[in-house]
């Protein structure tokens, strides 16, 4: 009996460090908890009680700050027309109010980065900017393989990629549903 | 025989212990075996008997090429191979055959090493589980192991464990000895995120130490071909042959000494590990904790400074990452329009409607929601305000390695995923960008500031699954990484997968008796 009391205790204990981690992962913990079966929630709770002193220099608990919700900018809404101007720009469609939702949470995840100071930070594009790259001379030393590349493509005549015809805008986003919905493999 | 290292059967070659054709008959035997894996996509049959026929002959008269004639090895199914099609487990390129050789297959061809196969991975490498591919998701070994039976607890076979990812197939074909040796890609950390999963080494080279040439582009700026063995001194050979300037990727850099073999008794009494206290992210599972400090431990004794040191952005990189990655997919995604390759769809009234319907037809939700995301934080109104924030979070990442490598300490040791691998229904419970945020938290920051880092197998859980830890060192340090890797690989006695090769005397069993003292902490 006592040992389960110390057992309810200790579960508690450790469910509140998994709930007051802070909320850059929110979805992070909550499935982190909702993974672990109750097998091994004890599993994890049995191992502080072991033997095995822990090294100081490791961190024994998060270290990761809070980012409190006041910190960051207010939730992105992507309103319909910049709907349609994505699946323009990009190609691709958003298929259910589901790809839609996905994009506003990953801009929410992306706005944690107006936390950091970067104020005289130059922007980095490449590890490789402080060295120079090797670059060869400017002559042609490979290709004549053309036949090769073309036979790669579905649809080609003589030395051409045929493409359907040109300079005509997508159709609308309801047409284009329709037109998407119809084209499966 | 399967279960030796790469080092043990190119020895047991030249001894004529075994010969090239035997050792490929009996992996392509493996594989069909360990079929319900789904590691690979394309087994390449002929081809490898070709090959290690080739090598016999190589072998007979006395003129191997080099320590990898006759090794079977596989590789990610995002790398080129010429004639053997290379799909990114992607509709898109279902048949796609490329009329060329990735640099990295090639120079592995040149010395003799025996392909295998092209293994399972998530479509595109756009993923943390290997469970997002167009041919269904990879099966962790360990799922089928008498560890994770009898003490995880495993009651059907609907259990098994994911192999972590993107580049599952190559772990798992490692780990169940059906190569001795995979390529994997490493973006955020998809080789080392599976290699610790799975239980084999992982190595992310140095950014530019080894081309991408032929690798179909995920990140460019971050993208590294990656290489997964069942031990570091394999590792080391194989990055040996790799590594260097190549004509073909304008992003190779010289390689700064040629890899001969790793010193068996190297002293880490002048060497200081660094613990970053921002690597004990939440999440982290009390196990890995344990052996985090358990490993630190081992340094300490054995005389290496250990000392507590901060990266203080690191809980920004994962969002840094996020950024960065989905607007250079946006980008490179753009390639596939069904024109030149690929999947072309039945949809012609105009141009414009035949690439939005492809790419409809051809990509999965996860490469979609990546390349519309990436598209609004490159809209022009948004550029500056998370593209070039990212890129400004980014130096402040590789400055802050910067300043703790500038400060005397030689190796990072961090865990490498946060826990054991999931069960494929828990881990399926959650979206495709949750799973990236928590499994690439402690991996993408190495490719964030081009860093060399591996991830070595230290222990079972409870659960009976691998447990790794990662070691990150400063850019160009490859070799001095490996060797501080394999003086811990020495001293964890990890133990492989029991059920290897039941013709093996040296190694029979040896889950039973290595796991006891591996988990006595």
């Amino acid at each position: 009996m006592i040992k389960m009391l110390a057992f309810q205790t200790l579960r508690v204990v450790s469910l509140e460090i998994l709930g007051s981690s802070c909320n850059l992962l929110a979805n992070n913990v909550r499935s982190i908890t909702k993974r672990c079966s109750p097998r091994s929630l004890q599993s994890q709770i049995l191992r502080p009680l072991s033997s095995h002193q822990h090294n100081l220099k490791v961190p024994k608990v998060p270290t990761w700050e809070h980012v409190p919700e006041e910190e960051l900018p207010r939730p992105t809404k992507i309103p319909a027309d910049l709907v349609d101007r994505l699946e323009r720009l990009a190609l691709v469609d958003f298929r259910t109010q589901q790809g839609l939702e996905c994009l506003e949470k990953a801009i929410r995840f992306a706005d944690q980065l107006h936390v950091v100071d970067t104020s005289g930070v130059e922007p980095m594009d490449s590890v490789l900017e402080d060295r120079a790259l090797y670059l060869r001379d400017d002559t042609v030393t490979e290709g004549d393989c053309a036949e090769e590349l073309l036979k790669l493509a579905k649809n080609t005549v003589e030395e051409y990629f045929v493409a359907p015809p040109g300079n005509i805008p997508l159709p609308k986003r309801e047409e284009r549903a329709a037109i998407l919905r119809h084209s499966e493999f | 025989m399967l279960g030796l290292t790469l080092k043990e059967v190119s020895l047991a070659f030249r001894e004529g212990k075994i010969s090239p054709t035997e050792l490929c008959r009996k992996c392509l035997n493996r594989i069909k075996k360990t079929q319900r894996l789904n590691a690979y996509i394309t087994v390449t049959e002929e081809f490898a008997m070709k090959q290690a026929r080739q090598s016999e002959a190589r072998l007979l008269q006395g003129i191997p090429k080099g320590p990898l004639d006759g090794i079977p090895f596989a590789v990610k199914d995002n790398f080129c191979t010429a004639n053997i099609r290379t799909t990114c487990a992607s509709k898109m390129l279902k048949d796609y055959t490329p009329p060329y050789n990735a640099t990295v297959v090639q120079k592995l061809l040149d010395q003799g090493a025996v392909l295998m196969g092209k293994t399972n991975m998530d479509e595109f490498a756009m993923g943390a589980g290997s469970t997002d591919g167009a041919f269904g998701p990879v099966r962790n070994p360990w799922s089928y192991s008498d560890s994770y039976r009898t003490q995880g607890g495993a009651a059907s076979d609907s259990d098994w464990v994911i192999t972590g990812g993107s580049s599952g197939g190559s772990a798992a074909a490692v780990a169940s000895c059906t190569s001795y040796l995979a390529l994997g890609s490493d973006t955020g950390g998809s080789t080392r995120n599976p290699g610790a999963l799975c239980g084999v080494f992982a190595l992310k080279p140095t950014y530019g130490l080894v081309s991408r040439h032929g690798l179909i582009p995920l990140v460019n700026s971050m993208d590294v071909p990656g290489i997964i063995t069942r031990s570091v001194s394999d590792a080391a050979i194989a990055l040996g042959v790799l590594q260097g300037i190549d004509v073909r990727d304008s992003t190779t850099v010289p390689a700064p000494s040629a890899l001969a073999e790793l010193p068996e008794d190297f002293d880490v009494k002048n060497i200081c590990v660094g613990i970053p206290k921002e690597y004990h992210a939440p999440g982290l599972s009390e196990e890995t904790l344990a052996q985090w400090s358990r490993v630190a431990d081992l340094f300490e004794k054995a005389g290496a400074r250990v000392e507590q040191v901060s990266l203080p952005h690191t809980q920004y990189s994962i969002v840094c990452y996020h950024v960065l990655c989905h607007t250079e997919v946006a980008s490179n995604m753009a390639r596939f329009d069904g024109l030149e390759y690929g999947h072309r769809s039945e949809m012609k009234s105009s141009t414009e409607v035949m690439y939005a319907s492809t790419r409809h037809e051809g990509f999965n939700d996860v490469v979609r929601g990546r390349i519309l995301s990436g598209n609004y934080f490159l809209l022009k109104q948004n550029y500056q305000h998370y593209f070039v924030k990212a890129q400004k979070v980014r130096r402040l990442i590789a400055d802050d390695f910067r300043h703790v490598f500038g400060s005397g300490v030689d190796v990072l040791l961090t865990p490498t995923t946060l826990t054991d691998a999931a069960c494929y229904h828990d881990f399926t419970q959650e979206d495709n960008r949750t799973r990236s945020a928590q499994e690439d938290v402690f991996t993408q920051p190495a490719n964030i500031a081009g860093l060399p880092a591996v991830s070595v197998p230290i222990a079972l859980s409870r659960r009976g699954l691998p447990i790794g830890l990662q070691l990150i060192g400063p850019a160009l340090e490859d070799k001095k990484l490996l060797c501080v890797a394999q003086w811990v690989e020495q001293r964890v006695n990890f133990p492989s997968i029991s059920d290897c090769d039941n013709t093996q005397e040296s190694r029979k069993d040896p889950g039973v008796t290595r796991r006891e003292q591996t988990s006595a902490i």
